[in-house]
C-alpha cells in the first residue's frame, strides 16, 4: 500500500512534464486520475489500519524519508483525494507557472499529510505554502501570505527543533517515545499552536486568508480552503496530539478552544460584510476552521481530564466537519468560479438572478450554501451537533476555568452558527435569486460536462454525508481508537448520532423521512379546497409600477445589495468590533445627482497592526532626532552614558 | 406492546390536535387583544376561515419567481410542524419522543427561518430583502441565548432529550432553581422575537417599513400564504408549547397511561396554552414596539440572563 502511494506522489511530480508543455487536458484527467488513486488508498488504509513505515531511499544527508499511513494520516489524504480530484477537473489554462505548481501544491500537500518525519512533514509544508503563493494574482495578497508562511513555516521548524532535541531523531516513531517535558513541551504547544494557527487562519493570525483565498484561480482557492488550512490543522494533530504524547494536561485545549471560538465569530461576521463572493467564502473557511479548532481543543481538554466518551465526540465532531466543510467549500469555490467564468462579476452588486440561466449549478450550490448554514439534514448540521454537544458537555470536566471558556465559546460558536448561515443565504440569495444586475448576467450558461461532474459529485457527497453521517464515523472508528484507545465509543449508529452518555441523539433518517411525509401531506393538504395552479404576474412590490422599457430586468438599485444586506447586521454587530462606519452622502436639494450609501470596517486584527506600524513610525523618527545632535551633545551624550555604564559596573562589582 | 400502541395512538392525537389548534391559538391572542383594547374582535375560527378562504384560490407568482417560492412554504411549514409534533403536549412518551432532542428542534426552527429567508429574496424586491436581512440578525442574538438555555436544561436534567428532561423536572425533584427562572424570561424574550411578536415586530403591522416577518411574504398568495400563515401558527404554537413543558410539566399523562390520564393531560395543556396566550395579549397591548436597532438590547439582556444562569449552576455544582 505504501509502495503505491509513492508511486502517486511520484506521479503527482510527474504531472508538471504536461503543465509545462500546455497540455491541459491531460493535467485536468491525470490530477483527477491520481487524486481519486489517493482517496481510494486512504479509504483502503481506514479499513485496514496499519502502522507501517517505509523509508524511501531518498531524503536528507543524516536519514531517510519516511512515510507511513495510519489512520490518522488517511483521513485528511481522503479529504485532499477527493477535492483535489474535482479541482483538477475544473483547471483553467492560465500563465505557465501556474499550471506548474498546481501538481507541485498538491504534492505538497500530499506529502506534509502522509510524511512520517520531521523534515518531510515540514518540507511538504512548505512546498504547499511556497506553490500556492506562486499562484497568486494579486501582489499585496501574495506578500502578506508569504509574511505569514514564513512566520508559519518558522514556527514549526523550531517546534520540531525542540522535539528532536529530546529524541535524536526527526522520526515519528523516535520523537513519540521522547515526549517534551515542562517548559519544552509548552514551547512547542505554543509554538505549534502560532505557526499552524497562522496557516489554518485562525484569529488572531487569520489576516492573510480573505486577500489570499480570492487572488487565486478557483480551483486553486478551492484547494486553499478546502484541504490546505485543514493540513495545518492536521499538522496541530500530529504535533500536539501524537508526538507530544498522551500525558498532558487539560489546559493545552484552552489556546485552540478560545481561538477557535473568536476565529469562528470573528469569520461569520466578516462573511456577512464581505461583497466580494470568493471573500465571503474565505471569512466563512475562518469561521468554521474556528469551529474545528474549538472541537480539537475540548478534545485535549477532555483527554486531560481522562474523559474518554466526550473527547471522543469533540474529536468525531470536529474531523467530521474537516470532512464536511472540504466538501462543501469545495463546490462553493468551484461554483463561484465558474460563476465569475460565466458572468464576469465576482461582486455581490454585479449578480443576480442566475437560477434562470444556471439551474444545476445554482441547486447544486444551494445544497453547498445550506450545508454550511447548518440547516437539518444536511451535513454541516450533523457535524456541528456533535461540536454543539461537546460544547453542552464541558462543564463536566469540573474545572471552574474551563466550565467559563466554554461558557463563552459556547455563545460564540452558537452566534457564529447563525451568523454563518445569514452570510451563505446572502450569497446564495443575492447571486442567484432575483433578478440580474447587469446585462451579461442575463447571457450566463449553466454548466455542463467536466463542470458537472466536479460540481454534482462534492453535492452528492454532501447529501450522502449530512444523511448518513455515520458512514463517515464508521470510516473515522480508526482515527479515535488511534488517539483515545480501542475502546472508545463511536458517536453515532445506523439511525444517526448519539452524543455520548447523555443519550442525545440525532436520528437523522427518521428525521428526514419524517420531513419528507409531512411535506407531502401538506402539499397533499393544500391541495384539499383546489385552489387550482399558479399564474404569473408582475411582482407586487408593494405597488412599485413595472420597469421601464430600457430596463428589462428593472432597476437594480430597487433591490437589495450586498451591502444594504449587511447592513442590520453591521450595525448591531460590527460597531465596535470591525469598526464599521456608515456614511450616507446626500447632494443638495436641486441636485439630480443620485444619493451614495458607504458602508465600511475594518478587521481588528488589521487596526491592530496599523497601530503597531504608526507606533514604529514614531518611535524611528524620536529615534532619528539623536542623528542631528551637534558634536557638543554628542560628545555629552557620550560621557553620560560611560558614566552611567561605569556606575552599574561599580555597583554590581560590589561585595 | 401496549407502551407501543399508546406511544403511536398519543403521537397521532398530538399531530391533529396541534394542526387543528394552532390557527385558534392565533385567534385566541388577536380576540384578546381586541377585547382589551375595546373592540369586539373576530371570532376565535376566524384564522381557520381565513385559512379555508386562501386555500380556494389559486397562488400567483411573481414573475421572477423560482421553484423557491412553491417549495420553501412547504419546507418552511413541515419543519415547524415537525418541532411541534416533538414538544410533549399532553402527553410524555409519545412515538417520536426519542427524536426530541433540543438541538435538532433548534435546527428545525432554523430550517424553517432558511425557508423563509429565501422566499423573501426569492423575486429580488426590496422588502423581501429587507425583510430577510433583519430575521437573520435577530437570529444572530437569539440563537447564543437558545443554546446558553439549553445549556441550563442539560446541566440541570443531565440531557438534552425533551422527553426526558421533562421526566427528570417532575420525578427528580428539581424543584426550584434561580437558574430556571432566569432562563425562563430569556426564553420568553427568544420566542417573542423568534415569533415576531410586538416589542420586536408588530404582526398587525401594515407599514412595510417596520416589517420583519411579514415583509418577507408580500409576494405569496393562495395556499402560500395559507401555508405561511399555517406555518407562522405553528410555530408560535411550538414556543409555547415548549415553555409550557419546560417549565409547567404539571398534569401531562405520563408514557404508557390510559385514555383518564390523556384527558387530564389534554385538559391542563389547554389550560396552560390559553393562560400563555392571555398572558401574551396582555403583554403586546401594554407595550410599545421597538426600534428595529434597539433589539439587540433586548436580546443583549436576554444573552446576559442566560449566561448568568449558567454561572450560578457553575458555582452551585461547584460547591455541591
Amino acid at each position: 500500500m505504501l509502495t503505491t502511494l509513492c508511486l502517486l506522489l511520484a506521479a503527482l511530480l510527474l504531472l508538471v512534464l504536461p503543465a509545462a508543455l500546455g497540455l491541459v487536458r491531460l493535467l485536468r484527467l491525470g490530477g483527477a486520475l491520481v487524486m481519486a488513486g489517493l482517496a481510494v488508498l486512504a479509504v483502503l488504509a481506514l479499513l485496514a489500519p496499519s502502522a507501517a513505515v517505509m523509508a524511501l531511499p531518498l531524503g536528507p544527508p543524516w536519514a531517510a524519508a519516511l512515510v507511513a499511513l495510519d489512520p490518522l494520516s488517511a483521513w485528511f489524504l481522503l479529504l485532499l483525494g477527493l477535492t483535489g480530484a474535482f479541482a483538477a477537473l475544473l483547471i483553467n489554462p492560465g500563465p505557465r507557472h501556474d499550471m506548474v505548481c498546481f501538481p507541485l501544491f498538491l504534492f505538497g500537500m500530499a506529502l506534509c499529510i502522509t510524511a512520517a518525519d520531521g523534515f518531510s512533514l515540514l518540507l511538504g509544508f512548505e512546498a504547499m505554502s511556497l506553490a500556492s503563493w506562486a499562484i497568486l494574482h494579486e501582489r499585496r495578497a501574495a506578500r502578506l501570505y508569504l509574511i505569514f508562511a514564513i512566520f508559519g513555516g518558522g514556527c514549526l521548524m523550531a517546534a520540531m527543533g525542540l522535539l528532536a532535541a529530546g529524541a535524536g531523531s526527526l522520526g515519528f516513531a523516535a520523537l513519540r517515545a521522547a515526549p517534551p517535558e515542562g517548559f519544552a513541551a509548552l514551547a512547542v504547544l505554543l509554538l505549534v499552536t502560532l505557526g499552524a494557527g497562522a496557516k489554518a487562519g485562525l484569529a488572531p493570525l487569520h489576516l492573510w486568508l480573505p486577500l489570499a483565498h480570492p487572488a487565486a484561480p478557483a480551483h486553486v482557492s478551492a484547494l486553499m480552503s478546502a484541504v490546505m488550512v485543514k493540513v495545518a490543522l492536521y499538522v496541530i494533530l500530529r504535533m500536539v496530539f501524537d508526538l507530544c504524547g498522551p500525558a498532558q494536561a487539560s489546559f493545552w485545549g484552552m489556546p485552540l478552544l478560545l481561538m477557535g471560538a473568536a476565529s469562528a465569530l470573528l469569520g461569520a461576521l466578516r462573511a456577512n460584510l464581505e461583497n466580494d463572493t470568493k471573500a465571503i467564502l474565505a471569512c466563512s473557511t475562518i469561521e468554521n476552521v474556528g469551529m474545528i479548532a474549538a472541537g480539537l481543543g475540548l478534545a485535549l481538554m477532555f483527554r486531560g481530564a481522562d474523559m474518554a466518551v466526550p473527547a471522543a465526540l469533540a474529536l468525531a465532531g470536529a474531523l467530521l466537519h474537516v470532512m464536511n466543510h472540504g466538501l462543501f467549500k469545495c463546490l462553493l469555490f468551484l461554483g463561484v468560479g465558474v460563476v465569475l467564468e460565466q458572468a464576469g462579476q465576482r461582486r455581490l452588486d454585479a449578480l443576480g438572478g442566475l437560477l434562470h440561466n444556471m439551474p444545476v449549478l445554482g441547486w447544486a450550490m444551494l445544497v453547498g450554501a445550506l450545508s454550511a448554514a447548518a440547516v437539518p439534514p444536511l451535513s454541516g448540521f450533523a457535524s456541528e451537533w456533535l461540536l454543539l454537544h461537546a460544547l453542552l458537555g464541558a462543564w463536566r470536566t469540573g474545572d471552574a476555568l474551563f466550565q467559563f471558556a466554554a461558557l463563552v465559546a459556547l455563545a460564540m460558536v452558537a452566534m457564529a452558527v447563525a451568523l454563518g448561515a445569514a452570510a451563505m443565504l446572502r450569497l446564495w440569495g443575492l447571486v442567484f435569486l432575483g433578478r440580474p444586475r447587469s446585462p451579461r448576467v442575463a447571457g450566463a450558461e449553466d454548466i455542463s460536462g467536466l463542470g458537472c461532474v466536479a460540481l454534482l459529485l462534492p453535492a452528492a457527497l454532501s447529501l450522502l454525508l449530512g444523511a448518513f453521517p455515520a458512514l463517515a464515523l464508521g470510516l473515522m472508528q480508526p482515527v479515535l481508537a488511534q488517539w483515545l484507545g480501542p475502546a472508545v465509543a463511536m458517536p453515532g449508529g445506523v439511525l444517526g448520532l448519539s452524543a455520548g452518555d447523555a443519550g442525545a441523539r440525532y436520528m437523522v433518517l427518521p428525521a428526514i423521512l419524517l420531513l419528507g411525509v409531512l411535506a407531502l401531506v401538506l402539499w397533499r393538504g393544500a391541495q384539499w379546497r383546489g385552489g387550482g395552479g399558479a399564474t404569473r404576474a408582475p411582482a407586487w412590490d408593494c405597488g412599485f409600477i413595472a420597469p421601464p422599457v430600457h430596463l428589462p430586468f428593472g432597476n437594480a438599485a430597487t433591490q437589495p445589495s450586498g451591502e444594504g444586506f449587511a447592513q442590520p447586521i453591521s450595525r448591531m454587530l460590527a460597531g465596535p468590533l470591525m469598526a464599521a462606519r456608515e456614511n450616507v452622502v446626500v447632494p443638495p436639494p436641486g441636485s439630480m445627482a443620485s444619493a451614495e450609501y458607504i458602508a465600511s470596517s475594518a478587521d481588528p486584527t488589521w487596526r491592530a497592526l496599523t497601530t503597531l506600524r504608526a507606533a514604529r513610525h514614531a518611535m524611528s523618527n524620536r529615534v532619528d532626532r539623536f542623528r542631528a545632535l551637534s558634536v557638543r551633545h554628542a560628545l555629552g551624550l557620550l560621557f553620560a552614558t560611560l558614566v552611567l555604564l561605569l556606575a552599574v559596573l561599580a555597583g554590581l562589582e560590589r561585595p | 406492546m401496549m407502551l407501543g400502541l399508546a406511544a403511536i395512538v398519543t403521537q397521532l392525537m398530538h399531530l391533529a390536535l396541534v394542526l387543528a389548534m394552532a390557527p385558534v391559538l392565533v385567534g385566541l391572542v388577536r380576540l384578546v387583544k381586541a377585547r382589551l383594547m375595546g373592540r369586539r374582535g373576530p371570532a376565535l375560527l376566524q384564522p381557520w376561515r381565513d385559512l379555508a378562504k386562501l386555500l380556494r384560490k389559486r397562488p400567483v407568482l411573481a414573475d421572477g419567481a423560482t421553484e423557491i417560492s412553491r417549495a420553501a412554504p412547504y419546507v418552511a411549514c413541515a419543519a415547524t410542524l415537525f418541532a411541534a409534533v416533538l414538544v410533549p403536549g399532553f402527553a410524555q412518551g409519545m412515538l417520536l419522543a426519542p427524536l426530541a432532542d433540543l438541538l435538532l428542534l433548534a435546527g428545525l426552527l432554523a430550517l424553517a427561518r432558511v425557508a423563509l429567508a429565501l422566499a423573501g429574496m426569492d423575486v429580488g424586491t426590496a422588502f423581501g430583502g429587507m425583510g430577510a436581512a433583519r430575521e437573520l440578525s435577530f437570529s444572530a442574538f437569539a440563537e447564543p441565548v437558545l443554546l446558553l438555555c439549553i445549556l441550563v436544561l442539560a446541566m440541570i436534567a443531565g440531557t438534552t432529550n425533551l422527553d426526558a428532561m421533562i421526566v427528570a423536572f417532575r420525578e427528580g425533584g428539581v424543584g426550584l432553581r434561580v437558574s430556571l427562572a432566569l432562563i425562563a424570561v430569556a426564553l420568553l424574550a427568544v420566542g417573542l422575537v423568534e415569533n415576531a411578536r410586538m416589542p420586536a415586530d408588530n404582526p398587525a403591522t401594515h407599514l412595510e417599513l417596520t416589517m420583519v416577518h411579514e415583509a418577507m411574504i408580500l409576494e405569496a398568495s393562495g395556499r402560500h400564504l395559507a401555508l405561511w400563515e399555517l406555518q407562522a401558527a405553528l410555530k408560535l404554537l411550538v414556543w409555547m408549547a415548549l415553555l409550557s413543558a419546560v417549565f409547567m410539566p404539571w398534569g401531562m399523562a405520563p408514557a404508557g397511561a390510559g385514555p383518564l390520564a390523556w384527558l387530564l393531560g389534554l385538559v391542563a395543556w389547554l389550560g396552560k396554552i390559553t393562560a400563555l396566550a392571555v398572558a401574551l395579549a396582555v403583554f403586546e397591548s401594554a407595550i410599545a414596539k421597538m426600534r428595529v436597532f434597539r433589539i439587540p438590547e433586548f436580546l443583549g439582556v436576554a444573552l446576559l440572563l442566560a449566561a448568568l444562569a449558567v454561572a450560578l449552576l457553575f458555582v452551585s455544582t461547584g460547591l455541591a
